[in-house]
Formats: structure tokens, C-alpha cells, sequence
């Protein structure tokens, strides 16, 4: 389905197919360099980046991006493991500028630092909520939220 | 969800003008929902638009975590409002994808019909409201006209005008109710005469001319760059279109043009979701033709609910039955990202499986949330009269945003 050299050797800790689609895992440090890459290939939409809690797992974080070329229609996903303790990962909007709203609600949710990102704010959830509600150890339900004490 | 969004310290500004900020929504009828945008004024015209989203904020994608598969259906069809039959079945083609599920021909093309009619009827929700907000009325009563004829089709399929839950993963919900064909064909003849008379009231009228011609304009390079997608990216001449491009549930099978038009405008726009209506009632003409005959659901008594009659009669099928309801499915361990097209653009479900019976992560990558990212891009420079017909062209649902 894809060209076996989309990535240099370097960057790619694992590639897999499975159920028609591409995955390649990423050294986190490089991941600039991999969207980078991607991008003078034509892989000119940058689709979305979120993430997935392995809890309690360890690297508990995986961050996926996902990648569209319209004029090969291809796609493909990247992924990044990151720990809990420090989850940290360059921001993509130096790349692609489509990366900002997507990595401001993974942070919001996950609490995924992007370095770089030029306005890491909450975009889901209000400014003083504490914690990150998509993560597997943040309740379902249970949160009491008091309207009046604002 | 912002607090705190201020405006430049005055001593930056220029000695000759003093910039204003205006706040406009949450609760502003232009902005379709509970969208605020913080604009900066040099007079009339905008400086700096900042968009605060998250109003409406429901924690969809957690509450799939805690449901199971078949259970998180019903959120589906929240996301996406005016689309619930695209979120329905985008959801159900992803597990399916995981389940390496076949779908029987006939679940295919009524699946094809459905979300055909879910499309004219949003775009018909789009027209009527963006024509109200430019100022012509009377396109908003026809489009709700058509449109209520509509919500009587999936009210006499599933037995619900919005929340549908009809695409279900394995086929149907339901089979069709008798005399479907009939009623679907006597709207489905009638919507071009229907759609011709939008189109007199608009294609012609200076004012809706004036206020969509040449307003919103962006290169086709930024549109790609911000992830613009859907009716804003084919009205910049790109046929960027997901049933073509990656045909999912049959969509192989039909002939259909992708609209799409150069001027990359409002009007550009309003013309390619006009004609759009017009290939999805050619589209479901075709399905209604060559219908295959068959059953809705597949044949996988581990995975599908059986039959209400055989669950009655059949002890196998009654405790597949008990199984499936109260300990749900059990979905091999993997990944898909399934991608179809909703009516507002890329609509893609990023669904993780750990093998249990529930989800272990299900993203929305939503057109809305994608297409509204690019609203300061298009707004800024221009006055506040333009970023009102710029935003209903961008034809953006909230709860589609926000999730």
C-alpha cells in the first residue's frame, strides 16, 4: 500500500499494517522530523492528534496523528509513546498549523504538554478546572461542580 | 472554554484609532449555537477574531469509554445533530472494520439511502438558516417545509425524528417499515421543482449576491493548511470528497459528481451544497432502483441481536440475546480510523479496542471542530456584516464542535 522508505530508518521504531491501514511508531524526540518528512511528501493534511490512556500501563501515553495525502489519497498514523510522570511531545503547529485547536484539547483532556504550541490553554473545559478528564484514573462520575461559588 | 481572553494593552494600538472588543455570543442567534467569538474592532472592520468553544462541552468521548459498544450508538447520534444517521453509521463501519464483520447488500444500500437524506436535510437546515441570517426569510420556511418531510421519513424508519440510532453495527436496527418505498419516492421525485424554487429566490436576489460574492476568500493552500474540509474545501475547487476517494459502505456502486466550483466564496460554497442536494436525491433514486433484496442485519449471532421473533422461539438465539445485552460484545483488540463524509466534511471515528466489552478509546475527528479553526483566518480584515455570512457558510454545529 505505501512506499517502504516514507520514513528514513531512523525515526521509526515499528511500522505494522493491520486492517488496511498504516501505522508507524515514532521516536518521540523526532517527531518534528517525521511530520517534517511526511509533509515534503505531499502529505499535505494534517487530520487530527489525540490521545490514548494505556493506564495503568507504562509508557501510558500513545499520541496519534493522523496524516492524509489527498493528491496520492494515502493515509497514515503516527504514533508516540510518552511516560505518565512527564508527558511531554514537541508541538506540531510548527509544521502544520491545522495541529493547534487538536493539541490544545489533548492537553485540555490528557494533559499532554506540546512544547512549542503558541497558546497551550484549556479549550474544552473551563480555565480553573483541575485535572484532565479524558485520562483512565479521572472518575466517569462523582465530580460535584458548585455554580454559585464561581 | 476561555475566561480570560483579552485584548491588546493600549499603548501597542495606534494614536489615531482605539480598538474595540467585542464580545459576541455565547447566545448570539448568528452564531448557530453556543459559539463565543472575541473580536477586535478597528471600527467596522475586524482586527483579531479569537473563538471559545467548549459551551457545550458533553464529555462524549469519556462517556464511550464507560458504555458498551453497542450502547455508545445512542452517544453518536449527539454529536452531530443534524447528522445522526453520518455519526450512526461512521461509528458502526469503524467496529465493523475491527470485527471484520460482511454487511448484507441490502444494509448497505439503505445505509447509502439514509445518509443520503440525512445530508439534504442538513443542508437544508444550512440554507434555511444561512438565508436568515442574510436577510432573506422566506427560504427558511421553505427549507423547513422540505425538511419536516424528512424527519417524517426517519420517524417512520426508526421511530425517532432526530436521535435516530437506526444504523446499528451489523446492519439495521429494524427491517423498513411496509410502504417505505412509496414515500420516500414521492420526496425524493419532488425535491429538484422543490430546490429550482430555492434557487429562484436566491440566484437572482442583488442582496444575497452582494453579501456572498467574493466574501470569505482564502487560498486553497491555507484552506489545506487549517484542515478545512467538506462543501468550504470542494468550493475551492478541490473534490476532496471521502466517498469518492475512499468508497465505504457501497458508494462504488453509484453514480454521482462531486460539485465542486472555483471561486472559493459564499456563494461558492451556498453553490456547492445546492447542487450537492441535487446528486444525493439522484443517489438515493439510484438506491431506490437497485435495492437488493435480503436481509438488514449480518449473520453474526455473536455480535447482532437476534431477531425479536426468534428470540421468542429459539433458545440459541434468545441466549445469544441475554449475552450480547448484559455483558455486551466482545471486539478483537486493534485500531481503525474510519472516515466518512458528513455533510459539514471529514467526519472520522479513531476507535481503539482492548479486546473487552467496551471501548477503550473512541476520538471524534469532527468537521465542525476542523472547519471552525479556520473562522479567524477567513473574518479578520473584513467588517462584522461579512464575518456573519462567513460563518454561516461554514455551516458549523456545535455540538458537532465541542462534543
Amino acid at each position: 500500500m505505501l512506499p517502504e522508505n516514507l520514513l528514513d530508518p531512523s525515526l521509526v521504531l515499528n511500522t505494522s499494517t493491520a486492517l488496511d491501514e498504516l501505522t508507524l511508531e515514532i521516536v518521540p524526540e523526532k517527531i518534528l522530523d517525521a511530520l517534517r518528512a511526511l509533509k515534503a511528501q505531499k502529505f499535505e493534511r494534517f487530520v487530527s492528534v489525540t490521545a490514548v490512556d494505556r493506564y495503568p500501563m507504562e509508557p501510558r501515553f500513545e499520541v496519534v496523528y493522523h496524516m492524509q495525502s489527498v493528491a496520492r489519497n494515502l493515509r497514515v498514523r503516527l504514533k508516540c509513546r510518552v511516560t505518565g510522570d512527564n508527558p511531554k511531545i514537541a508541538s506540531a503547529t510548527v509544521v502544520y498549523a491545522a495541529a493547534n485547536w487538536y493539541e490544545r484539547e489533548a492537553f485540555d483532556l490528557f494533559g499532554i504538554d506540546f512544547e512549542g504550541h503558541p497558546n497551550l490553554t484549556r479549550i474544552m473545559m473551563p480555565d480553573f478546572w483541575q485535572g484532565h478528564p479524558l485520562r483512565r484514573d479521572y472518575p466517569v462520575h462523582g465530580h460535584k461542580y458548585d455554580y454559585k461559588s464561581e | 472554554m476561555s475566561h480570560t481572553i483579552t485584548a491588546e494593552p493600549e499603548e501597542k494600538q495606534s494614536s489615531h484609532t482605539r480598538r474595540m472588543t467585542l464580545n459576541m455570543g455565547p447566545q448570539h442567534p448568528s452564531t448557530h449555537g453556543v459559539l463565543r467569538v472575541v473580536l477586535e474592532l478597528d471600527g467596522e472592520s475586524i482586527f483579531k477574531a479569537t473563538p471559545d468553544i467548549g459551551f457545550l462541552h458533553t464529555g462524549i468521548e469519556k462517556q464511550c469509554e464507560a458504555l458498551n459498544w453497542h450502547q455508545v450508538i445512542t452517544l453518536t447520534d449527539r454529536v452531530d445533530y443534524l447528522a445522526n444517521l453520518s455519526n450512526n453509521l461512521c461509528y458502526s463501519l469503524a467496529v465493523e472494520k475491527l470485527l471484520q464483520m460482511e454487511i448484507p447488500p441490502k444494509a448497505q444500500y439503505l445505509r447509502v439511502l439514509l445518509a443520503e437524506l440525512t445530508r439534504i436535510n442538513s443542508h437544508l437546515v444550512w440554507l434555511g438558516t444561512h438565508a436568515l441570517d442574510i436577510g432573506a426569510m422566506t427560504v427558511f420556511f421553505l427549507c423547513f417545509r422540505e425538511r419536516e418531510d424528512i424527519l417524517r421519513l426517519f420517524e417512520m424508519f426508526s421511530g425517532q425524528r432526530l436521535m435516530t440510532s437506526y444504523i446499528r453495527i451489523g446492519g439495521l436496527a429494524l427491517e423498513p417499515p411496509r410502504g417505505w418505498e412509496k414515500r420516500v419516492k414521492t420526496f425524493i421525485d419532488g425535491l429538484p421543482s422543490k430546490i429550482d424554487e430555492y434557487e429562484s429566490l436566491l440566484n437572482t436576489n442583488p442582496i444575497w449576491l452582494k453579501r456572498t460574492k467574493g466574501v470569505g476568500k482564502i487560498s486553497v493552500e491555507e484552506m489545506l493548511e487549517i484542515g478545512l474540509t467538506g462543501p468550504c474545501i470542494r468550493g475551492a475547487g478541490i473534490p476532496f470528497d471521502a466517498r469518492k476517494m475512499t468508497p465505504y459502505s457501497s458508494y462504488e456502486k453509484f453514480q454521482f459528481e462531486v460539485p465542486t466550483s472555483t471561486d472559493n466564496d459564499v456563494y461558492a460554497r451556498y453553490e456547492c451544497r445546492v447542487r450537492e442536494m441535487r446528486e444525493s436525491a439522484k443517489i438515493v433514486q439510484q438506491a431506490m432502483a437497485g435495492m437488493p433484496e435480503g436481509p438488514v442485519q449480518a449473520d453474526a449471532p455473536k455480535a447482532v441481536l437476534p431477531e425479536r421473533e426468534r428470540m421468542k422461539t429459539q433458545m440459541e438465539s434468545l441466549i445469544y440475546h441475554f449475552k450480547i445485552v448484559t455483558e455486551g460484545i466482545s471486539v478483537p483488540a486493534g485500531e481503525v480510523f474510519q472516515v466518512v463524509e458528513s455533510p459539514r466534511g471529514e467526519l472520522g471515528y479513531y476507535v481503539v479496542s482492548d479486546g473487552t466489552a467496551k471501548p477503550l478509546r473512541v476520538h471524534m475527528r469532527t468537521p465542525s471542530f476542523g472547519n471552525l479553526q479556520g473562522l479567524p483566518n477567513m473574518i479578520e480584515s473584513r467588517g462584522i456584516a461579512d464575518s456573519i455570512a462567513i460563518m454561516g457558510s461554514l455551516d458549523f454545529v456545535l455540538g458537532d464542535c465541542d462534543r
